[in-house]
């Protein structure tokens, strides 16, 4: 007897997903099966502070390592936790919601100007649209327009903190943090482009 | 780069290793106990470990004071038979090597050091450090408890 076999492995799964369900984290995420794919969603306990789209920012694990580097790396999958998010984002794509209820948390943004931007663009209602120049001057920077345009671009809770409602000056489409196409769907499905 | 990780990430890749630990040590009936401590310690003192450290001789030490805590915990309750080897019945192994039955009436640092080398597959120098040793004392720990179980392997 040289060595001894190690004990299998079966029950570590289990015994992990008891962990992760109930231990205390100061992030919980869940991914949420949407009509414009695959979301990340990810909430601390003052409210949603990243949704994000699984082909952009690298990818979910890249997402999952920023949240760890801005937030806290204490971060736990546990996807009961995002019940009400998966519940709203269902009822806004079938058209049943117009206005999201669960709080947003903005503190994984960086900078002031940033903040209030995305604070501004919460407030844009469903169907309607506003230009970058007015998103600037509402955050308090009326010349500050290309830098509205990179802070919305960098919005962490696309959808729900609706950055596919600010367009160019004129009408044209802008850019968008999940790229143009899925854009055009949210601006469709709200009845603003046909 | 980022300096940290998510936890999620190093529960899924440290959570087999931690089990198998925990399993070995204290047996199925009670793995998960340890399991679940181990990962909740690791997870307070989670924020200060770094990306290119040792994350499994690190969650492997923590499990290593758990066990300890949980052999301790046992030798004080009366009701229960301390040190010896739990029963078969009490105790499914799921076609575990019976050996660990054995190992888990070892003295604490016999039993810590030949669990961690062969079912956590530390290296000496890795579980020196785990339990507050050195290599070579982990080494000396690993061949005594193999010098045990090979004479209670003997037909009496």
């Amino acid at each position: 007897m040289k060595t001894l076999t190690p004990p299998s492995a079966s029950g570590a799964a289990e015994a992990a997903a008891r962990f992760a369900a109930t231990a205390p984290a100061d992030v919980v995420y869940a991914e949420i099966e949407t009509p414009v794919g695959t979301l990340l969603a990810a909430r601390t306990e003052r409210g949603l502070a990243r949704l994000a789209y699984e082909d952009y920012n690298g990818g979910l694990e890249q997402v999952l390592d920023a949240l760890a580097e801005r937030l806290s790396p204490r971060i736990l999958e546990r996807p009961a936790k995002l019940d009400d998010v998966r519940r709203e984002l269902d009822e806004y794509f079938a058209g049943k919601r117009h206005d999201f209820d669960v709080p947003v948390d903005f503190s994984a943004v960086r900078g002031e100007f940033a903040k209030r931007l995305l604070q501004a663009c919460a407030r844009i209602p469903f169907g309607e649209v506003s230009s970058y120049r007015a998103m600037a001057t509402a955050a308090g920077s009326p010349q500050a327009v290309r830098a509205a345009g990179n802070a919305l671009g960098a919005n962490p809770i696309p959808i729900v903190v609706p950055c596919h409602r600010v367009l160019r000056t004129g009408g044209a489409l802008g850019g968008y943090a999940g790229g143009l196409e899925r854009k055009q769907q949210l601006l469709r499905l709200e009845g603003i482009v046909s | 780069m980022t300096r940290v990780i998510p936890f999620q990430r190093f529960l899924d890749e440290q959570r087999d290793v931690v089990w198998r630990f925990a399993v070995a040590t204290v047996g199925r009936q009670e793995a998960d106990d340890v399991f679940q401590e181990t990962f909740l310690a690791a997870m307070s003192a989670f924020p200060r470990l770094r990306r290119d450290s040792n994350h499994r001789a690190w969650v492997l030490t923590i499990a290593h004071r758990k066990s300890l805590d949980h052999f301790r915990a046992r030798k004080r309750r009366p009701d229960l038979p301390g040190d010896l080897p739990e029963q078969p019945h009490h105790d499914p192994e799921l076609g575990d090597d019976p050996m660990w039955q054995h190992v888990r009436a070892l003295p604490d640092k016999q039993r810590a050091a030949i669990a961690l080398r062969f079912a956590a597959d530390l290296d000496y120098a890795a579980i020196g450090k785990a339990t507050g040793t050195s290599a070579d004392a982990a080494r000396k720990n690993v061949h005594e408890a193999m010098k045990t179980l090979r004479k209670e392997l003997q037909p009496v």
